[in-house]
């Protein structure tokens, strides 16, 4: 089986402020990490790669993710945790992609793979948006499911997944090729081997331009993205309100009187 | 498309390399210089520069003409018909843009048997619903759904789309926008017609720290996902109703690739997390799952949803469904009450636009008292408990009916 795990690098954290003087993103130092859900969508990949293999079909799992050259980072990173060769889109043309975009050229660079499947984090944690993943199954023709909590069953034609939704879970069977993205229930990731080390550093990062994913201009970066980015600003501040120490008893019976006053008791 | 720095303007005050999240410009001979190969196009720099000396050019045109657009849409999700929560909030909100373009508002919504939501919905403010049954659109499914509201959005051609930001809604919106090559803004908390007659939406990003407005300038529909309870929810209308327009099923569009097997309902609760309008929250404080039955306790009589830190998801205690912040949920309850967590900033970008918040810790310099609006120092397993005890005293013993 052939599996893609399509990753995004993300700020380190995402308690970035904005200078209300200048207008501008406060950045403590530029370190970056693989955005937390995709760690449980490559754990997944891998796992997943390691069930079929036992079940007599060799199976790998290509990274890709699309951005800067810095990416390349964390495509290292997830090869040092299972992956066997990465791929990192980056090119001039791709700068300023929305959603649509960006799931645009990662489905051009799931079409020239042909992967069985296909795994993304359920949404980054910078963006925050969750349309990526999705938007690759669309854009590529693949089926889909979204918010993945469990892979119930699963072999060459088809996969059983449990997925997280607000009530409760839902159970699809989904016919492969497809997408899925994962919440983080969905497993416990494994921390880097030596021997996954050794490989991150040796490996060659295969790097793929617009040309490379037949993706022409006007359909990747800020000249093909329906959206535009036409502000950014901090939010008010949360400032902390009362605050009450003391006896229990007395806290409790001010909890309480609060409680009255919004009416819920 | 290109990104200029216009010399006459510009003199080297450094703003723009500070934005700069690819340290894509340096200051030389003090004129900002940019490194076409690592800038991403992002616009910081445009927006820092109090000399407006940067500017990025997109010589982009619309495809077609615009003006044949109208109406606001809102997605009438529902399951088992029953309509979701947020949908009474995309009306008020909807209702709003609808008056504000001078347009219609209506509701569409994919089903079967949906007699009672439909009745339901045309009792509120607007002006048409559009119903498209067959019994293949019975359950949620991402490919069919996106396959029909693509189709019935390119006959009638709506302005404006609003749909829950609800796992069906973030599922399955993507792949209508990609299919009719417009925008989609996920999760907006703000949303408002401009001066230019566009919808000008605001959504938070980077965990709430940010807060970004965008625009769909060049396609229609302009589309948005919209948060849980950040808009009030609609009145009903105050006399008549909505009209109600079934449209015809196409059966060639419900081939899809998924199947569904089963529904698997979160035994024990009451109310789910993201509708809920009070939750109790409980952390590491607790110090064992045994004592989430404390939490439950309180949420019970409160008619809230049980909440959970991460530290506490991790920890076992509680499943995943329950945990608050960054890798979990992102509520907006009326009353927050956090009982044992500390309020790390991953739990806050969850949590912190909730209306009140209360928290209560034994660590009077615990973060989320940065946050609370009420907060009470001292130890849950006392204040906790007794809380529950003098509200169901006050109730009275239950009654035998």
């Amino acid at each position: 089986m052939k599996i893609v795990c399509s990753i995004k690098q993300v700020p380190g954290t995402t308690d970035v402020k904005i200078n209300p003087e200048t207008n501008t993103l406060v950045r403590e130092g530029v370190e970056t990490q693989i955005n937390p859900f995709d760690l449980y969508a490559l754990e997944e990949a891998v796992r997943t790669k390691e069930r079929m293999t036992e079940a007599g079909d060799p199976s790998t799992v290509t990274v890709i993710t699309m951005g800067p050259p810095q990416a390349e980072d964390a495509l290292r990173e997830a090869i040092s945790l299972g992956a066997d060769e990465a791929i990192l889109l980056s090119d001039r043309a791709f700068a300023g992609s929305d959603t649509w975009c960006t799931s645009y050229a990662l489905a051009q660079a799931v079409r020239k793979l042909q992967p069985d499947l296909v795994f993304c984090g359920m949404q980054a944690i910078d963006g925050d948006t969750g349309q990526v993943g999705p938007g690759i199954a669309i854009h590529a023709n693949y089926a889909q499911v979204a918010y993945g909590a469990e892979i119930r069953e699963i072999d060459a034609k088809k996969i059983v997944v449990k997925r997280l939704i607000e009530e409760g879970y839902e159970v699809v069977e989904v016919k492969l090729p497809a997408v899925l993205t994962v919440v983080k229930e969905i497993n416990e990731p494994r921390t880097p081997s030596l021997r996954g080390k050794m490989a991150a550093k040796k490996a060659e990062i295969i790097k793929w331009g617009a040309a490379d994913i037949d993706a022409p201009a006007d359909k990747v970066g800020l000249l093909g993205s329906p959206t535009q980015v036409v502000k950014i600003m901090t939010p008010a501040c949360r400032e902390g309100g009362e605050k009450y120490a003391g006896e229990a008893a007395e806290l409790v019976d001010k909890l309480f009187d609060t409680l009255k006053c919004m009416e819920v008791v | 498309m290109s990104i200029t720095v216009d010399a006459s303007k510009c003199n080297g005050c450094t703003l723009c390399v500070k934005a700069c999240g690819t340290n894509a410009i340096e200051v030389k001979d003090k004129l900002a210089t940019i490194t076409i190969e690592a800038c991403n196009m992002c616009g910081a720099c445009v927006s820092s520069c109090r000399f407006k000396a940067i500017s990025i050019d997109i010589d982009k045109q619309p495809a077609e003409d615009l003006g044949k657009y109208k109406g606001v849409w809102v997605f009438g999700e529902q399951r088992e018909g029953k309509v979701a929560p947020v949908v009474y909030e995309l009306i008020g909100i909807g209702r709003q843009l609808a008056n504000d373009r001078n347009t219609e508002l209506a509701v569409v919504i994919l089903g079967d048997q949906l007699n009672e939501a439909v009745n339901d919905l045309a009792s509120y403010p607007v002006d048409k619903v559009y119903v498209y049954e067959a019994p293949e659109l019975a359950i949620y499914d991402a490919e069919r759904y996106c396959r029909v509201l693509t189709d019935v959005m390119r006959e009638l051609k709506p302005e404006i789309v609003l749909a829950g930001a609800t796992t069906t809604g973030r599922s399955f919106m993507s792949g209508v926008a990609i299919s009719l090559y417009t925008g989609l803004t996920a999760d907006c908390t703000g949303l408002e017609i401009g001066e230019d007659g566009l919808l000008h939406q605001t959504r938070p990003a980077y965990g709430g720290n940010i807060m970004a407005t965008i625009l769909c300038p060049y396609t229609r529909p302009q589309m948005a996902t919209v948060r849980h309870k950040v808009f009030p929810t609609s009145a009903k209308r105050a006399d008549g109703v909505a009209e109600v327009v079934h449209l015809n099923p196409k059966p060639n569009l419900f081939s899809s690739r998924s199947k569904f097997i089963e529904f698997i309902e979160t035994v024990g609760e009451k109310v789910n997390l993201v509708d809920a309008d009070i939750i109790v929250s409980g952390g590491r404080g607790l110090g064992g799952p045994e004592n989430f039955a404390i939490i439950r306790e309180l949420a019970d009589e409160l008619g809230a949803a049980v909440g959970s830190s991460r530290a506490a998801v991790d920890a076992g205690w509680i499943p995943y469904a329950h945990q608050v912040g960054q890798t979990g949920k992102t509520v907006c309850p009326k009353i927050y009450i956090a009982c044992g967590i500390s309020g790390a900033v991953q739990h806050q970008v969850g949590m912190k636009s909730s209306d009140v918040i209360i928290a209560i810790n034994k660590d009077a310099n615990a973060p989320i008292f940065d946050i609370a609006t009420y907060g009470f120092v001292g130890d849950l397993f006392e204040i906790v408990p007794a809380l529950t005890k003098k509200i169901k005293a006050m109730r009275g013993a239950p009654t035998l009916v």
